[in-house]
């Protein structure tokens, strides 16, 4: 949905609110009664794309289900910004149990919900990539294959940042982490590994699965309307920038989540039962090196002198996300 | 609910958790200058007007009312204005800039075609102004003396108001229904209008039981150059054909007609020549089309009539039915340099463009009053060396155009008030230009600019019917909402939207924004990286 | 309703009288035939509302548990050894988060190497993990033991691991008067839950928490596993008003009346005990059984009421702590503090070895005749050559030092049997 639904009104869709759209057309985040799900005075990090991330998808929920949500968070920055003793941001009922096991939790409270008739009460889970795509994964998987009626909503920063910034299996290639330091004759994550959660959880057939970005919280919006509107295992992945993690300036958070999606390296879609149905095209292309120099985690691919073969194969990934995808064509492509 | 110990709590109870402690900078919101405001000679408040039309309904008079606010001529800018706004605009380093001239033009004529009234005069102050010359400058001095409540008398010497906008500019670019209902609706704020009236003598016309005057005779004689030419060859110049032909005279031009010149007045003189018959109009300028001072927009609406151009090309001799043209060269500082080739050029009448002069001889022996270059000097505030007589528009050192003596007549009558009432005119301090790099633009809808339709080029040979039409509703809307409302807030909610500790408050009531929770803003700076407009900004807090 | 019926049908039809909500089950031997006959009365409807979810481990059943029972259903799992392990986290999470969930562990040794057969290896790995841990005797203890656990797990928001032995007991056909659904009822209220995820009353469970307050946090949790001390003698006598027998309790004490010595274990052994103790009895040996029931939280004080007029405890138990030694033993060691009575330590069916009346008979003489070394860990039955040769190899490519050494020499001296 990076296309406008609404063409010329100054800003058509692509802003939070616009005085001139009815204000049902507005998002969730233009509202003055939106939930605020998770609310002041949490302890992210400056300009953290996570803490964005989950409020824009749970105030979503949130309004979708009429308040009627409850989540289940996984261990991470998410939970233990929100969560210290003896504060909660949170403005829904809210577990924590484990880091890997959050998907399984939420299983059990759809089944609760479901055995208790309570079918209006919806269930979400909730992790950071490292409790999606890693320690969490078999319980997700077993979420998915089982097609319990759970939202899972996975907040990608690339890497495990609440333990100091180590390699995922979500990080990308070259980029520098606590364990993945650019020393060695591969300086950086190494290519070749990491896993798309987004298309293995395609592979399971669920009813929903979509990618979005914090950049576009009206499409993130849209897409946890969409899956609140479907029972059954529906997967949401959103790209959500970590200033600390990336070494990136706290007011770069939004700016770099529209880069990953303008570069082709973060493709975003949406698909139902396996089959892809919507693609967000490119609207305005860059070149993935506007969106590497803006991070310290890829500092060495620029100084002290410029690594254009490795720069070469990051832009050689987004282009081949752009043909794989069809990213190309969107509203203000040439 | 029995809450186990610290393993379970309360909701929302981080809000004691206040994360303002955390900031070294701070988000603040601005109004910076919209390049469209500092740009424009009349000083109207472009951004604030376009943001009302934005709205459209009942938006359009809101508007219309903040233009009147400084500029009483809507539909005439709408018409006859270079619209330097436009040239400024940041959207045209975007796709396009705004059209905007085309959305005033729209809510010009809408004004006059539901009536709307321009805002009433104040209470009298017992002052009473001369205002000599009933040009954009005099008008415009007139319109805003009267809304201060000064009495105001125009004396002008033509037989009716208007000025360059009646006697310069040719009907199909402003057709004189319009003019006639901006002037008279100004004239109908109790404007004491004297036509056939010229003043001679300012300091003589000032004692008429004047406390000050506003001087805007303008530039109505058309400079002469030397050409030797036969004693048949047919010369005039271009103001006065101008002035004839909207007096109802049929200048002898003959079919085939050169313009000497290349500034608008050129451009207007061959298309009104071709209108009154001529086959050929040619344009003979001595330097490039890029230095020529026309207007583009002038240029491209010649041709389309058919006018030709001549470039780097001088008149050395007129004779009947024929120039003798010599061919310029540009030298290496970009100066034209004549090369001795010799041209011919069949041309019945040379009808001369070459700028205009002003009569100055009103001011001749006021004492401490300097003229210089043609020009009469004045100060900041546009008055004379002569304490209470004030001067603007086309006589005074500064651009010619109607936009220009618009905001003379602006700027005169306020500093004709101030002066009145014995007070230094107040300066208002101009906030930050709002630059294209404070901009997001990528918030902006993707929306190629609507151009005015134009009358086919077949349809305008024989008449003076206006060649650009107006927007309709739908199209005049959709332009204005192309503005970027650059350096000013414009409720997009993207601010309340994007700000991680929601530490945004939506003040929710109509023109009322945000403000920024420091309770809780950490000073990321996204709601200032994420604002389309520029209207954020960060400043370091004093710890 | 009297039964004759396999142990695990047993387990499955008691579980379904107490109206399970959710049962998150990952099949592993030897718990396997409660879950599939649970997951047959689920879907045939005799146990209904119910969801049955089919996950995809151990640590995923326990999980889904935690979130069912966190969103206010009652939830039950089942597993046996490793699955215990591999849902270790979680054990420790619900019980922190306190959520009544009751889970049955169908007892089985833990690899390397890997072995089905039953010991306590498993329930032992886990007895500091915040779970009640009840042990049953026999099928119909087991069962009854379920009712129990769900009405102690409900009163006290604590969960409740009732552990059985695996094969001796969930595989074998016993008589069992398994509880009707009527009694049940009468005896376990509808589920109360103490904290719920409800919208209309919004909470964070799981909080995080600092040195602030953690020690507290952890106080407040050994206070509140203790409260089970209190709890289960009257559910177990209240059990025994509705259903007219006896299970549970805390501990249970056999001929213990002028016991001189007194053989503890827990499990079904207890029955072989008796039996072996009966002939000594008839012997005239003043010997007699203390059945452990309830193993978390510890009965010190029923404990030390039961030993301490005893010369000697002889602990047989089916696990130790590798590097340390007896694991129950420890437990009675403390109990007993400051009282002179003599305890020693019997490591006895490991990985399914079968503990016969015979090899009983001759740990009981030797501890009457005084022949166990003290302070030693005793194996039943071990294999001493096979042991004596391998450490001999040891020796020889290393050196094992002085502790391995006694080791060798003290081997065999319990009930070695002859070969």
């Amino acid at each position: 949905m990076a296309e406008q639904r609404i063409k010329g009104y100054q800003t058509g869709t692509y802003v939070v609110g616009n005085r001139l759209l009815d204000p049902e057309e507005r998002s969730v985040q233009a509202r003055m009664d939106r939930s605020n799900t998770l609310t002041s005075g949490h302890r992210a990090c400056r300009g953290c794309g996570e803490a964005l991330g989950a409020r824009y998808a749970l105030d979503a929920a949130m309004r979708a289900t009429g308040g009627r949500l409850i989540a289940a968070n996984a261990t991470g920055c998410l939970e233990v910004f929100s969560t210290p003793f003896p504060e909660s941001s949170w403005q829904l009922p809210w577990i924590h149990s484990l880091f890997g096991n959050a998907p399984a939790v939420a299983s059990g409270m759809a089944a609760a919900m479901k055995v208790k008739g309570r079918d209006d009460v919806r269930v979400i889970g909730q992790a950071g990539d490292g409790g999606t795509v890693d320690i969490g994964f078999a319980c997700l998987s077993g979420m998915f294959e089982r097609n319990d009626d759970v939202l899972f909503v996975c907040y990608d920063n690339q890497g495990y940042m609440n333990t100091g910034v180590q390699r995922s299996g979500a990080t990308p290639p070259a980029a520098r982490t606590a364990n993945t330091k650019p020393v060695g004759s591969e300086p950086g994550n190494v290519f070749g590994q990491g896993k798309n959660v987004p298309l293995i959880a395609m592979a399971h057939g669920i009813p929903y699965v979509a990618t979005a970005t914090v950049a576009e919280p009206r499409d993130l919006e849209a897409k946890v309307e969409r899956a609140m509107g479907m029972r059954g295992a529906r997967y949401i992945h959103a790209f959500v920038p970590c200033p600390l993690g990336w070494g990136s300036a706290s007011e770069d958070t939004i700016r770099l989540a529209r880069l990953a999606k303008e570069t082709g390296l973060f493709p975003v879609f949406e698909a139902e039962h396996g089959e892809i149905t919507e693609v967000s095209r490119i609207r305005r292309r860059r070149p993935v090196t506007e969106y590497l120099e803006l991070q310290k985690r890829f500092a060495h691919l620029f100084s002290p002198t410029e690594n254009r073969p490795v720069l070469d194969r990051i832009q050689a990934d987004a282009d081949r996300n752009i043909a794989r995808f069809g990213l190309l064509g969107g509203a203000g492509e040439e | 609910m029995e809450k186990p110990f610290a393993i379970t709590l309360d909701v929302g109870s981080s809000l004691a958790n206040k994360t303002g402690t955390w900031r070294t900078d701070r988000a603040v919101y601005v109004d910076r200058l919209p390049p469209c405001n500092h740009a424009c000679p009349a000083g109207e408040a472009v951004q604030a007007w376009l943001y009302e039309a934005e709205e459209g309904g009942e938006g359009y008079e809101r508007a219309w009312r903040r233009i009147v606010a400084d500029n009483p001529f809507p539909a005439i800018m709408g018409r006859v204005c270079y619209h330097p706004c436009e040239t400024a605009c940041n959207r045209g380093q975007l796709d396009e800039a705004v059209g905007i001239n085309s959305v005033e033009r729209f809510l010009g004529d809408l004004a006059i075609e539901r009536g709307w009234r321009l805002p009433e005069p104040g209470s009298d102050t017992g002052k009473r102004v001369l205002v000599v010359g009933a040009g954009p400058s005099g008008l415009a001095a007139a319109y805003f003396l009267r809304l201060l409540g000064h009495g105001v008398t125009i004396r002008e010497a033509e037989p009716a108001a208007g000025g360059m906008m009646r006697w310069g500019i040719p009907r199909y670019r402003l057709p004189r229904d319009v003019l006639d209902a901006e002037v008279n609706r100004i004239i109908d704020l109790g404007v004491e209008l004297e036509t056939g009236v010229g003043v001679t003598d300012a300091e003589a016309a000032l004692e008429d039981g004047f406390d000050a005057a506003f001087l805007a005779v303008g530039a109505q004689i058309g400079k002469r150059a030397y050409i030797p030419a036969g004693t048949a060859a047919r010369m005039l110049d271009a103001v006065t054909m101008l002035h004839g032909v909207e007096a109802g005279e049929r200048p002898l031009l003959g079919r085939r007609v050169a313009v000497y010149g290349g500034g608008d007045t050129a451009m207007d003189a061959a298309r009104t020549a071709k209108r009154l018959g001529a086959s050929d109009a040619v344009v003979v300028y001595r330097r490039t089309r890029e230095q020529m001072p026309a207007h583009e927009v002038e240029l491209e609406e010649a041709s389309e009539e058919g006018v030709r151009m001549r470039w780097l090309s001088t008149i050395k001799r007129a004779d009947e039915g024929r120039l003798t043209l010599e061919r310029m060269e540009l030298d290496e500082t970009g100066f034209p340099q004549p090369t001795g080739e010799l041209e011919e050029l069949d041309a019945d009448a040379v009808v001369l463009a070459l700028g205009q002069e002003c009569d100055l001889s009103l001011v001749e022996g006021v004492p401490g009053i300097d003229v210089e270059d043609g020009v009469v000097d004045v100060g900041s505030e546009l008055m004379t060396g002569r304490p209470g007589i004030f001067a603007g528009g086309d006589m005074v050192p500064a651009e010619r155009s109607v936009t220009v003596a618009v905001g003379h007549g602006h700027r005169a009558a306020g500093a004709i008030d101030a002066w009145l009432r014995g007070e230094e005119p107040t300066e208002v301090a101009e906030p930050e230009l709002a630059s294209f790099e404070t901009l997001n633009t990528w918030y902006y809808a993707d929306a190629d600019r609507m151009h005015r339709p134009r009358l086919d080029a077949v349809r305008r040979q024989d008449n003076f019917d206006e060649v650009v039409a107006g927007h309709d509703d739908e199209t005049a809307l959709f332009e204005a909402r192309r503005c970027m409302s650059c350096g000013n807030c414009f409720s997009c909610d993207n601010c309340f939207g994007v700000c991680p500790d929601n530490a945004v408050i939506k003040l929710g009531r109509p023109g009322e924004r945000y403000e920024i929770d420091l309770d809780f803003c950490k000073g990321c700076g996204i709601c200032v990286a994420e604002c389309p407009s520029g209207a954020i900004q960060m400043v370091p807090e004093q710890i | 309703m009297l039964e004759q019926l396999e142990g695990s049908q047993a387990i499955a039809r008691t579980v379904a009288a107490c109206r399970p909500e959710v049962i998150s089950a990952y099949p592993i031997s030897p718990q396997t035939h409660i879950v599939e006959a649970l997951s047959d009365l689920v879907r045939t409807g005799e146990l209904a509302p119910c969801e049955y979810l089919m996950v995809e481990s151990e640590f995923a059943a326990m999980s889904a548990c935690i979130g069912a029972s966190a969103a206010g259903a009652r939830a039950y799992t089942a597993t046996a050894s490793q699955g215990l392990l591999y849902m270790a986290e979680a054990l420790y999470n619900a019980s922190g988060l306190g959520l009544p969930i009751v889970m049955t562990l169908a007892n089985r040794a833990i690899g390397a190497p890997i072995n089905i057969w039953n010991d306590h290896s498993d329930a032992m790995s886990q007895r500091d993990s915040g779970w009640i841990q009840l042990y049953a005797e026999t099928n119909q203890e087991a069962a009854d033991l379920h009712v129990q656990a769900f009405r102690l797990a409900e009163q006290l928001s604590l969960p409740v691991m009732v552990c059985m032995d695996g094969f001796i007991l969930t595989h074998a056909f016993e008589r069992v008067d398994l509880p009707e659904q009527e009694a049940v009822d009468a005896f376990l209220p509808a589920f109360e839950p103490r904290q719920v995820l409800d919208p209309a009353e919004p909470v964070t469970i799981g909080a995080m928490v600092g040195p602030e307050a953690f020690t507290e946090v952890r106080y407040l949790m050994h206070a509140k596993q203790l409260q089970a001390l209190d709890a289960i003698p009257p559910i177990a006598s209240g059990f025994e008003a509705e259903f007219g027998r006896a299970s549970g309790g805390l501990v249970r004490e056999y001929r213990l009346e002028d016991a001189e010595t007194v053989v503890v274990a827990l499990g079904s052994v207890l029955g072989t005990i008796e039996d072996v103790v009966d002939g000594l009895r008839d012997e005239g040996v003043k010997i007699g059984v203390l059945g452990i029931k309830c193993f978390r939280p510890w009965p010190l004080e029923e404990v030390r009421t039961a030993l301490g007029s005893a010369r000697r405890v002889v602990v047989i138990e089916k696990a130790f702590a590798v590097g340390a030694g007896g694991i129950v033993g420890q437990n009675v060691r403390l109990a007993l503090d400051g009282l002179g009575v003599r305890v020693d330590d019997v490591v006895a069916g490991l990985g399914g070895r079968p503990i016969t009346k015979r090899s009983l008979r001759r740990l009981f003489g030797d501890v009457l005749e005084d022949r166990l070394e003290p302070g030693a860990l005793h194996f039943l039955d071990l294999d001493k050559g096979v042991v004596e040769r391998e450490l001999e190899r040891m020796r020889t490519h290393a050196r094992p030092g002085p502790h391995a050494e006694n080791i060798v020499r003290e081997l065999g001296i319990v009930a070695a049997r002859p070969h």
